[in-house]
């Protein structure tokens, strides 16, 4: 079982849940930008193992999918079509043998997820097949896809209901995406950071309720926050200390940087806020010129928070294995 | 050993002992003992060692007491952990780095040691003379900060910084030392090149360095060089 790359699209890359415990030897975590949406993503397929999936940026690719498949597609708002049939989102798709898959532009967020039944089977790197592209770990060497690639899919059982004929089939239910993908732009919630509190006045008021703009220096490591130029009352030298994606840092220009899903594991800018982890994802999907604007939040009401996702996701994704039992 | 460490909860799943704000080697020292014993004693969290910092991340639903936050139940518990008597006799690994100094392999050597007032000879005999601990990993995968730089050897970094530095270039910036594990960009001033692989990540363990290590580096010349990269696995 295998799927062709026929074009790239954007930034395409294999992501899994990331390669956590190595940050001591200067690996960082990687995997997908948008957790819940991945996760999501391998539950409608009936993966349930951290499988890969293909985690798309603003324009998908086009894939030929070699042999029948199961397939879901889940985060942005991406546009999805075999031939003239439209895919529909945050749902389960049989497509027959030769399928082409062709993933276009996104009207709301920036990163879409593919999974497929089985998993992008290839070899795992340190526990994780997630490609991090900034320290080259992963499949060929952590880069995003290309034309020509060919990705093993993994085996698995066929899923329930009728044989699949020539046709592309939905299934005729889907989650609601509501809660799991922000379409209205939400305030990100900012724990304190070591810093924060050297900013001078006027940063503070900015840092909390102010519109900063994602810049398009943004990727998997990063985004940059442009729109106001925050300063520490005095200036400050730091000596290295581990980093974190949601570190929100305070390089010299002024323009805070939030660190992202491949973060490096250390790093000497001010820290001058941490962005719940809850929240994380909704950033993720911010597109480059999309607003952001923060609110002070403490670290009781982000781990509330995290606690009452992963209770309501371990709910939907058993639920989700349910409904395919009985497709 | 548990005095005098500053605790910050950095995010849900991470706690931050801050030992100092120096870049000293006694403080590494301690960074290095802790993060020894709390790997012996509590191996469920993922310890980071940096300069004068460790880093525990932990699973904050596993680390949950009652009223509690988790980072307090985790403080007490590191606190407990690192108030123990007795030490750990953590008896650092060393480790030889074998460098070929100068010519392609360390184009700024000559700058370098115009900069200090050496003659190159001087210079590698100074930067091979020293003994060097592995404060940290980062920057990419396996990349070591050393410390223990001969401060008469201290350059600052470079204007325009390298957009490719070969793998194993061994480099000075500021008053700091280390190894390009990889091709990667970079401003420090090469000074010479080792033949070793530094990390591979189908490796065990993927990193030839970790923190905490000892490092002295030995002069080889360009036969050596290539014999023993040829002996490396790629």
């Amino acid at each position: 079982m295998s799927v062709s790359v026929l074009k790239p699209g954007l930034l395409s890359s294999l992501q899994d849940a990331g390669r956590p415990g190595h940050a001591a030897l200067g690996v960082g975590r990687a995997g997908a930008m948008d957790g819940p949406a991945w996760q999501l993503a391998n539950a409608l397929v009936g993966n349930g193992r951290g499988e890969a999936a293909i985690e798309c940026t603003l324009l998908g690719p086009s894939l030929r999918f070699e042999q029948a498949a199961v397939i879901a597609l889940t985060g942005a708002a991406i546009a999805a079509h075999v031939g003239n049939q439209s895919i529909p989102l945050w749902t389960t798709c049989r497509l027959p043998a030769g399928s082409v898959l062709q993933l276009g532009g996104m009207t709301h967020g920036s990163r879409a997820y593919l999974a497929v039944r089985g998993g992008f089977d290839v070899a795992p790197m340190l526990g994780s097949r997630s490609s991090d592209l900034h320290a080259r770990l992963g499949h060929q060497h952590g880069r995003a896809l290309r034309a020509g690639d060919v990705l093993p899919i993994g085996a698995a059982e066929p899923l329930r209901g009728p044989a699949l004929g020539d046709a592309v089939r939905p299934l005729q239910w889907s989650i609601n995406p509501q809660p799991w993908f922000d379409f209205g732009g939400r305030t990100l919630a900012l724990l304190p950071g070591s810093h924060g509190h050297l900013l001078d006045q006027a940063s503070q008021q900015l840092l909390h309720g102010a519109e900063f703009i994602l810049s398009k220096d943004s990727n998997r490591t990063a985004s940059r926050l442009d729109g106001h130029t925050l300063h520490l009352r005095e200036p400050l030298e730091l000596i290295s200390e581990a980093t974190l994606p949601g570190t929100l840092q305070l390089p010299p220009s002024g323009q805070p940087i939030a660190l992202l899903a491949e973060a490096p594991v250390t790093g000497g800018y001010p820290r001058i806020g941490q962005i719940a982890a809850v929240d994380l994802p909704h950033l993720a999907q911010r597109r480059p010129g999309d607003a952001v604007c923060f609110r002070c939040s403490t670290l009781d009401e982000a781990l509330t928070r995290l606690a009452a996702r992963q209770r309501r996701l371990g709910h939907l994704i058993n639920a989700i294995a349910q409904r395919l039992e009985h497709a | 050993m548990a005095q005098d460490i500053g605790f910050e909860a950095l995010a849900e799943d991470a706690l931050l002992l801050r030992f100092g704000e120096r870049i000293d080697s006694e403080l590494n020292a301690r960074v290095q003992a802790a993060a020894a014993r709390l790997h012996q004693r509590l191996p469920q969290l993922e310890c980071v060692p940096a300069y004068a910092s460790l880093l525990l991340r932990f699973d904050p639903s596993s680390w949950a007491a009652d009223d509690d936050a988790p980072h307090r139940h985790l403080q007490d518990a590191v606190n407990a952990v690192l108030g123990e008597n007795g030490t750990i006799v953590a008896t650092p690994r060393e480790q030889v780095i074998p460098v070929c100094y100068g010519g392609e392999y360390g184009p700024d050597l000559a700058d370098v040691a115009a900069h200090c007032g050496l003659a190159a000879d001087a210079l590698i005999a100074r930067h091979t003379a020293a003994d060097y601990r592995v404060a940290m990993l980062g920057f990419a995968p396996g990349f070591p900060y050393l410390l223990g730089l001969d401060p008469q050897l201290a350059v600052p970094r470079r204007h325009d910084p390298r957009q490719r530095v070969p793998a194993g270039s061994v480099a000075i910036g500021g008053s700091q030392t280390g190894i390009y594990p990889e091709v990667l960009p970079g401003g420090w001033q090469l000074i010479g090149r080792t033949p070793l692989r530094l990390f591979d990540a189908t490796a065990r363990p993927p990193s030839l360095l970790a923190a905490g290590d000892r490092v002295r580096f030995q002069a080889i010349d360009e036969d050596s060089f290539r014999q023993l990269a040829a002996a490396e696995p790629r």
